[in-house]
């Protein structure tokens, strides 16, 4: 059980690149903490100085309240499940297991260890391979060998370093909700490295999205999703991606690439002064107007170029003419988050009814408060809704505790 | 298909090795054939069969020779000091190989180039080019005809080989891997004995092979640098006499050569596996 503190962070490696650039972070007792961003931003790099792994340049990091940039691993106090697992290859699943607690030396009897590693493997359905040699195991069953490595020890925090990244689709699917189980099960501080989108939103209490070594934002999911700070976390959150849309500024309006969209006083306010400005528009905002879900909003036309069927939902995607004073800024966001090329297209979240098809041209609805707009100097969001953010997040930490509580709860009624 | 391409391709292998290993185990069948005739069977070829290779009358008396007989006195001292000089040179061989093969696959420090390098550069070295020197400087220094005055030259021959081989391996072994040990709570030490050194296990038994044997077969620092108190088994070997000033001590010698060779054999047995994995794993990436 600990309180992890991280203050102004920063590691350099040996050819002066800051790897980790000033990133402060309170990590909750109990709280779910995902790291996440695009390949080479520092998440390794943060988790590893966490764990003693990395020298620390700069910064304090605080385990508990207490100082431990110059610890050892070994004297932390923290298990990791690295993302090839590290398994000992010449050991069996069970020694595998009880390693960290052979070597605390004289703290466990024989018996204590078998007990502890046996439960351990019970409540990861390793039961029967405990014999086994790590080289005879599928990836998920390595996958549950490191983290019984993990668990066995009564660590103060777990860190997970992709941990599911080596593993297919549904694999992945099945793990995260185990480890999401046995996360509220224990109530064990946790910091988790990912880039997959969906685990990070749907494992995190709280997501820390950190770009270049520098720390965007850290919030809930929910927060992240609704009031992004900036371009790159909105760009980042969010899958399909959020649709960057090129607005002049008129006179109590924004011109999109698709026509005029009337803007309330206080988004006027903050916008002026500015010939243009980024309009973020989430792909399932758009609604297809003919189906009538859409009273009142803006209205547009458009020709859809191609269409994906997905069954539960349906993709449409509409090109655009990209203005060339925000092109730039667009592409350099683009290369920020591994994109997949220029995004001159839009893409729309249509409901499944939709009937619309490639080619045909179309009538498109949204609610204009649903936009974000950012500011193309400094990529800042200007309709960030701070109170809003501030309930958002209150919530999510209301949450965590309630969720935390049931889990006890429920062990508690079955112990 | 496969299965026959199998079966042809294992044909044609046996048809050239059949001769490759009949090649090799003829000398060594001979030996053993020389060390079990008697002196009258050495000398007569009617007392033989298979044309003079195999004694009608298998005989004992040269292993009686040289364990109870005349020349016990000279090989039981030097069968003792063979095995005392090479598990002495083996077990420091591997000890240092290991402590400074580790240091150089995973540590960065100024002159580590060079000793690789070095370490190469030594290996190719001849042998008998340092016989002479050393045999001053040991008689200088008194450390002529003593264990230890074998045991020096002996690591010298085998340590680089061992460093180089002992390098590869732990080159293999992913870094990971010590840090999840020290994660777990280990010390540097702790995982360096129950992760590192296990994973290199073929390594070690490798090397360890390897400097057995050489330190085992060598003549050349054990006939110039010892006299009757140190002196090995294969020097030794030149020292026997026959029974009389005319007769040569053939039998003997077999015998002897029989009796060490079977240590060599024994310990290929056991650790054939090792080695072969060990030769190959450290080929992958070496
Ligand atoms: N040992 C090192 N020496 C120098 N630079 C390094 C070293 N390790 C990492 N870096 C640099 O630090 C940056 C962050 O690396 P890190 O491994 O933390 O990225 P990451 O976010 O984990 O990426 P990925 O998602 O690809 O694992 C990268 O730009 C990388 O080039
Ligand atoms: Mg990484």
């Amino acid at each position: 059980m600990a309180e992890i503190v991280l203050t102004h962070l920063v590691k350099k490696y040996g050819d002066g690149f800051p790897a980790v650039n000033d990133v402060s972070l309170d990590i909750a007792d109990g709280e779910f903490m995902i790291l996440v961003g695009p390949s080479g931003c520092g998440k390794s790099t943060l988790l590893r100085m966490v764990v003693g792994l990395e020298d620390i340049t700069s910064g304090d990091l605080l385990i508990n309240g207490n100082r431990v940039n110059d610890l050892a691993p070994r004297d932390r106090n923290l298990s990791m499940v690295f993302q090839n697992y590290a398994l000992y290859p010449h050991l069996t699943v069970f020694e595998n297991i009880a390693f960290p607690l052979r070597l605390a030396k004289g703290k466990h009897t024989e018996a204590q260890v078998r007990e502890k590693v046996t439960q351990a493997a019970g409540m990861l359905e390793l039961t029967e391979h405990l014999e086994r040699k790590p080289s005879n195991l599928s990836g998920g069953q390595r996958q549950r060998v490191a983290m019984g490595r993990a668990i066995v020890r009564d660590a103060d925090a777990f860190l997970f370093d992709e941990p599911l990244s080596n593993l297919d689709a549904k694999l992945r699917g099945q793990m995260r909700t185990e480890i999401s189980r046995m996360q509220r099960r224990l109530g064990v501080t946790t910091i988790y490295v990912t880039h997959d989108q969906i685990e990070a939103m749907t494992l995190g209490d709280r997501v820390a999205v950190l770009k270049k070594g520098v720390l965007q934002q850290c919030a809930s999911p929910r927060e992240l999703y609704d009031q992004p700070v900036n371009l790159f976390v909105a760009g980042f959150i969010g899958s399909p991606p959020m649709n960057f849309l090129p607005a002049r500024v008129g006179d109590g309006t924004l011109s999109l690439p698709f026509g005029d969209v009337p803007v309330g006083t206080d988004l006027v306010e903050k916008v002026a002064g500015k010939d243009v400005v980024i309009v973020g528009l989430r792909p399932e905002h758009i609604k297809d107007a003919s189906l009538g879900d859409v009273t009142g909003g803006a209205r547009f036309n458009a020709t859809v170029d191609v269409t994906e069927w997905l069954g539960n939902e349906q993709y449409a995607y509409i090109p655009f003419e990209p203005d060339p004073s925000v092109q730039a800024l667009l592409e350099e966001l683009d290369r920020d988050l591994d994109g997949e090329g220029m995004r001159t297209q839009m893409v729309v979240n249509l409901d499944a009814r939709s009937r619309l098809r490639e080619g045909d041209d179309a009538a498109f609805a949204f609610d204009p408060a649903s936009m974000h707009v950012f500011d193309p100097e400094t990529g800042a969001c200007l309709t960030r809704d701070e109170d809003l953010a501030a309930q958002i997040a209150r919530e999510a930490e209301e949450d965590r505790r309630n969720s935390l509580e049931r889990a006890k709860a429920r062990e508690a009624a079955t112990a | 298909m496969a299965l026959r391409d199998d079966v042809k391709g294992t044909g044609t292998y046996s048809l050239i090795a059949i001769p490759i290993m009949i090649w090799t185990i003829i000398p060594l069948l001979w030996t053993l054939a020389l060390s079990l005739k008697s002196t009258d069977a050495l000398a007569s070829a009617d007392a033989n069969i298979l044309g003079n290779f195999w004694p009608r009358q298998v005989s004992w008396e040269n292993y009686q020779l040289i364990f109870t007989g005349g020349a016990s006195e000279l090989f039981l001292p030097a069968l003792r000091n063979s095995i005392v000089v090479c598990l002495s040179a083996t077990v420091i061989s591997v000890v240092l190989a290991t402590f400074c093969a580790y240091a150089i696959a995973r540590l960065q420090f100024p002159g580590k180039r060079m000793i690789l390098t070095t370490a190469l550069g030594v290996s190719f070295f001849p042998v008998i080019a340092m016989v002479t020197p050393l045999f001053d400087v040991w008689r200088n220094i008194g450390l002529f005809d003593t264990i230890p005055g074998l045991i020096i030259p002996y690591l010298s021959l085998t340590l680089p080989l061992s460093i180089w081989i002992l390098a590869a391996f732990f080159q293999q072994i992913p870094w990971e891997m010590e840090q999840a040990a020290q994660v777990d709570g280990a010390t540097t030490w702790q995982a360096f004995r129950k992760v590192i050194v296990p994973l290199a296990a073929p390594g070690v038994f490798t090397t360890g092979i390897i400097t057995f044997f050489t330190a085992w077969n060598d003549f050349v620092f054990a006939i110039s640098l010892t006299s009757d108190r140190a002196r090995t088994v294969p020097a030794a070997l030149a020292f026997f006499t026959g029974a009389s000033q005319f007769e040569q001590p053939t039998g003997g010698i077999m015998a002897a050569a029989v009796v060490v060779t079977i240590p060599v054999v024994i310990l290929v047995l056991i650790f054939q596996r090792r080695i072969v994995a060990g030769l190959t794993s450290g080929a992958v990436k070496g």
